[in-house]
């Protein structure tokens, strides 16, 4: 494949044709946040954290869904930058209810680190406080609306590394949700294997393993690549 | 001249204040730096004037929350929401999922349906204050200088922030400093 040559924050990069601008970043060892990607699962652009600046372009890109090209010259850090992803952080805890205090994803959770990251010690938006319920209908898993953030990951691993297909979006706006199956409750799914794969790749205290108190949800997110690496490169090796 | 120190406390469990007591020897040195001059912890009846900073634990709960928050806005210069439920309304807000009615459920299920012995909302006009149809966090409902989230805050970041305002530089926590939970 033919390779292009690009510059990130003014260092200059090959990538090759076909490559997203945070593959090329993640290549030359330049760090974009991220919220919706998962190594391993195809990109849908969904959370807008990965947003950069490219020369010539008046809005912005969101790196993980934008493929690089001849010349391109890419920002990935500015005030601007900054501005609009503390906002999106900001809008994500307000339109849900993120009770760090007593969720299972306290200290392990990629919303609050990214958070920190940002310099986000308050919210300037105010909480929408809707009312969301918690399904503990499955045997292994539970699912908690109040702190889902959309990013979809679970409904990419179910779909396209398990493929069962249990997972889905349902509703617009305020009102989307994850569903399970045909908007029924986890534990009368059908097609739901049970794999788990949903709970490992979600960033948040949204899924979990049943039994988890506070702090208590810690991923593996190994499992995940190891399955990706022996499906697309037929070698069996587990991640260090 | 000593900075004048005010801490209150509205709608929190006290873990604020208990953390700010886990200062340590550090609360020996800001006896020496600061008079505190309105808390839970001294004896003080009234919110006072020309006040430099207040720490405020707590979301703003009920109407007494309320008036108190607008006389200490008034008078202090720098405001500190102190811990998540100052800064996030944190767990006292999660009646606010319940609805337009949530004031009426939250008494009725606690005072009513899960007593034991004589089942009866607490009522007591002028004494008892009522409950915010919608629990806030402080900033909400006035300007507030600076954030210091965490439930509770440890000890290390009130004295980093404390530290800073008192030797007049702006304060700032950054990257570990801030923690939700
Ligand atoms: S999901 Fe993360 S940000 Fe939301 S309440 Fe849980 S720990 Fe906090
Ligand atoms: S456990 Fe597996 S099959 Fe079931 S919803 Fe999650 S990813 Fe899909
Ligand atoms: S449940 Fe988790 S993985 Fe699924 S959309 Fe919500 S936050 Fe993302
Ligand atoms: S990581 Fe690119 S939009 Fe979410």
């Amino acid at each position: 494949m033919a390779a292009k040559t690009l510059s990130i924050d003014g260092k200059p990069i090959t990538a090759e044709e076909g490559a997203t601008v945070l593959q090329a970043a993640q290549e030359a060892g330049i760090k974009i946040p991220t919220l919706c990607h998962l190594d391993g699962i195809y990109d849908v652009g969904a959370c807008r954290l990965c947003l950069v600046e490219v020369a010539g372009v008046p809005k912005l890109l969101p790196a993980c869904t934008t493929k690089v090209a001849e010349g391109m010259e890419v920002k990935t850090t500015s005030e601007r930058l900054r501005k609009y992803r503390r906002m999106t952080l900001e809008l994500l805890f307000a339109e849900r209810n993120h009770v760090c205090s007593s969720c299972v994803a306290n200290g392990h959770c990629e919303l609050q680190t990214l958070g920190y990251s940002l310099g986000m010690d308050h919210v300037r938006y105010d909480y929408l406080f809707p009312k969301w319920a918690v399904d503990t209908t499955h045997r292994l898993f539970g699912m908690d609306h109040n702190r889902c953030i959309l990013c979809t990951r679970c409904v990419r691993v179910c779909w396209h590394i398990e493929g069962a297909g249990t997972k889905n979006v349902s509703g617009r706006g305020t009102k989307s949700h994850i569903i399970t199956d045909l908007n029924q409750p986890w534990g009368e799914s059908d097609s739901c294997t049970q794999c788990g794969k949903c709970v490992q790749a979600c960033p948040t205290g949204a899924l979990f393993h049943k039994g988890s108190t506070v702090g208590e949800m810690e991923r593996d997110r190994g499992k995940l690549e190891f399955i990706v690496t022996a499906r697309e490169k037929q070698q069996w090796i587990a991640a260090d | 001249m000593k900075a004048r120190l005010a801490t209150v406390w509205f709608g929190g469990c006290s873990g604020c204040h208990m953390s700010f007591l886990d200062l340590d020897e550090f609360l020996l040195d800001l006896v020496d730096l600061v008079e505190i001059v309105y808390s839970p912890v001294v004896d003080m009846k009234d919110y006072p004037e020309n006040v430099d900073v207040c720490l405020i634990e707590g979301a703003i709960c009920n109407e007494d929350n309320l008036e108190l928050l607008h006389k200490i806005r008034q008078r202090t210069k720098v405001l500190v929401a102190f811990g998540d439920c100052a800064v996030t309304a944190n767990v006292p807000a999660m009646r606010n999922q319940l609805g337009p009615g949530n004031t009426e459920s939250v008494l009725q299920r606690a005072y009513i349906a899960n007593a034991q012995d004589n089942p009866c909302l607490p009522q007591a006009d002028g004494i008892v204050p009522p409950l915010l149809k919608r629990v806030m966090p402080v900033h909400e409902v006035v300007y507030v200088e600076h954030f210091l989230p965490g439930c509770p805050p440890p000890a290390a970041h009130i004295k980093a922030l404390v530290t800073q305002m008192l030797s007049g530089v702006e304060p700032k926590l950054e990257g570990k400093q801030i923690k939700f939970g």
